[in-house]
């Protein structure tokens, strides 16, 4: 299976690092990968992405055209990739953010309010680690002991006093995951 | 082997200089190739090794002149407008036989162009990046881990053949991250610095004195340091042209490429494979010297290529040189930042194979 997944959204929201972590912990479990970012005149509170593959298969292209994972925290984003999104692919939204409902009928949708959540914690800023939790909880693209081993590798020295936070964050958006799964809408 | 590290092109590029040996990273900022000057900054310091920003690319590049006088490993990188202001100090470094690492990122051009990636630098890097008559290697890497692999290569074939050698990579090699495994062996900077008996690293009053100059006020001397040159680049390309083939073994197309060019070709040759259309790659990996061999080889089997690049068509001239126009050279091409889609790339397959 090839997972390739786009995370887009706002600068200083965290996507490149949510990918960088998503990217680490396929490293850890020996897979292949590739990370890309979109890189350019992009600060805070501008448009952001990043596409991560992981893969059984040596990956060609890093580029992705059709995502078959899609998360996306602005509405913007959701305008600009929803269409791109492979059929049968699974789109996370942000839907602290974003109002509007994916038009889309054949692909998976979750909704999340990944950045409210966040702020509840007191985590205003993690509301991308929320939607990884999310991610990897319902595709299990990379396993989630993984992606915990993988988030204390990534994050910056600077950082390391929130590594709990962080790994708080990520757990509630597996249990968020995990809940709804069990009571589906 | 060592264990693989989560690492950007740029990032791999930087970290494999210093294991080389190299001490002396010159550099001035420019995307999309900045991490390298980053990591150089943040690197060099602890282990005894300078770091300058310098004021201008030109003074980057002279220092870099100053620096290999003297033996050691000496490096800097830019993108493509800067590389422009570089060509004098390459030209220099050429003149005066000295080795060197010189790192291209390149962007959409000509002008200040964009920051998205390119590989629109073909012909100013493969024809001799400066006046004069002269090459540089030219080596073209198309995964995080050759970004580690060539920069090694480029320090050592500089070296033995005594000429400026450079990376030229797009933006998307130098921005992607990927796993790599980086070269365990840690090269003693002052190791590099043997077997160099032209370094101007004092006479110790024991011997004539190491002149570094490209200045031949006599014709006859000029055309013998000349012609000497290209003696070299002879050599150079008998015994050091490196490729890579991809199902060309029962290949009626040959696609041509470079870089993320090739990577996203790999994509469309395999879906046209599953699409019953026999294509394959001859992936060059030093751009000079141009791998005219394999291609004059395939083109006694295929029945045309297709080059895939970030510009107008600037290697695609090398292929059909290469092959003596026997085969037709088709071209798919996306320029000024833009990369063309496995799609695309695909059209262009299917239209050939036709």
């Amino acid at each position: 299976m090839t997972y390739e997944t786009v995370m887009a959204g706002f600068g200083g929201q965290g996507l490149l690092f949510s990918g960088k972590v998503l990217a680490y912990a396929g490293l850890l479990e020996g897979r292949e990968l590739s990370w890309l970012p979109s890189y350019g005149p992009e600060m805070r509170g501008g448009t952001c992405n990043c596409s991560v593959i992981i893969s059984d298969e040596p990956v060609g292209s890093p580029i992705i055209a059709h995502p078959n994972v899609l998360m996306v925290m602005n509405e913007p984003s959701l305008d600009k990739f929803e269409d791109a999104v492979a059929p049968g692919g699974t789109i996370f939204v942000d839907s602290s953010l974003i109002a509007r409902k994916v038009r889309r009928a054949d692909v998976d949708v979750v909704y999340i309010p990944a950045t409210q959540m966040a702020t509840e914690m007191e985590a205003a800023s993690l509301a991308n680690m929320i939607m990884l939790g999310a991610i990897v909880e319902k595709l299990g693209c990379v396993k989630s002991e993984t992606m915990l081993d993988a988030l204390k590798h990534t994050i910056s020295a600077r950082k390391a006093n929130l590594l709990d936070l962080n790994l708080k964050a990520v757990e509630a958006g597996r249990r968020f995951m995990a809940d709804s799964a069990a009571s589906p809408a | 082997m060592s264990e693989k590290a989560l690492m950007k092109g740029n990032e791999a590029i930087a970290e494999a200089a210093i294991r080389c040996g190299c001490r002396h990273y010159f550099g001035y900022p420019i995307t999309p190739q900045t991490e390298i000057a980053a990591y150089m900054a943040k690197r060099m310091p602890k282990i005894g090794g300078t770091f300058l920003q310098a004021e201008s690319e030109i003074a980057a590049i002279n220092m870099v002149y100053g620096c290999a006088s003297t033996g050691r490993r000496a490096m800097t990188s830019s993108s493509s407008p800067g590389v422009s202001l570089k060509a004098e100090g390459m030209s220099y470094l050429a003149g005066a036989d000295l080795p060197a690492l010189i790192v291209n990122v390149q962007r959409g051009g000509p002008g200040l162009g964009g920051i998205q990636p390119s590989q629109s630098d073909y012909f100013f890097m493969t024809r001799g990046p400066g006046h004069g008559d002269f090459h540089i290697i030219v080596l073209a890497p198309a995964t995080v881990q050759e970004m580690a692999d060539l920069t090694r290569l480029a320090f050592e074939l500089g070296e033995k053949y005594r000429m400026p050698a450079m990376l030229l990579a797009d933006g998307t090699m130098g921005q992607m991250m990927e796993p790599v495994v980086l070269p365990e062996e840690q090269t003693d900077p002052a190791e590099v610095m043997k077997g160099k008996p032209w370094a101007v690293t004092g006479t110790g009053m024991k011997r004539p004195h190491n002149i570094i100059n490209s200045l031949y006020l006599k014709p006859d001397e000029l055309e013998k340091t000349n012609i000497e040159r290209f003696k070299r680049y002879e050599q150079l390309e008998r015994d050091e042209t490196r490729w890579e083939e991809y199902l060309m073994d029962d290949a009626e197309i040959c696609v041509v490429s470079t870089g993320i060019t090739a990577r996203v070709s790999k994509n469309a040759i395999a879906e046209c494979r599953r699409r019953g259309i026999k294509v394959g790659m001859i992936r060059p990996i030093t751009l000079f010297p141009f791998p005219k061999a394999p291609l004059a080889k395939a083109a006694e089997k295929v029945k045309c290529f297709i080059t895939v690049e970030l510009n107008m068509g600037q290697m695609s001239e090398d292929v059909e040189l290469a092959v003596r126009c026997s085969k037709p050279v088709a071209m798919c091409n996306r320029v000024g930042g833009m990369i063309p889609s496995t799609d695309e790339v695909v059209a262009a397959i299917e239209k050939e194979a036709k």
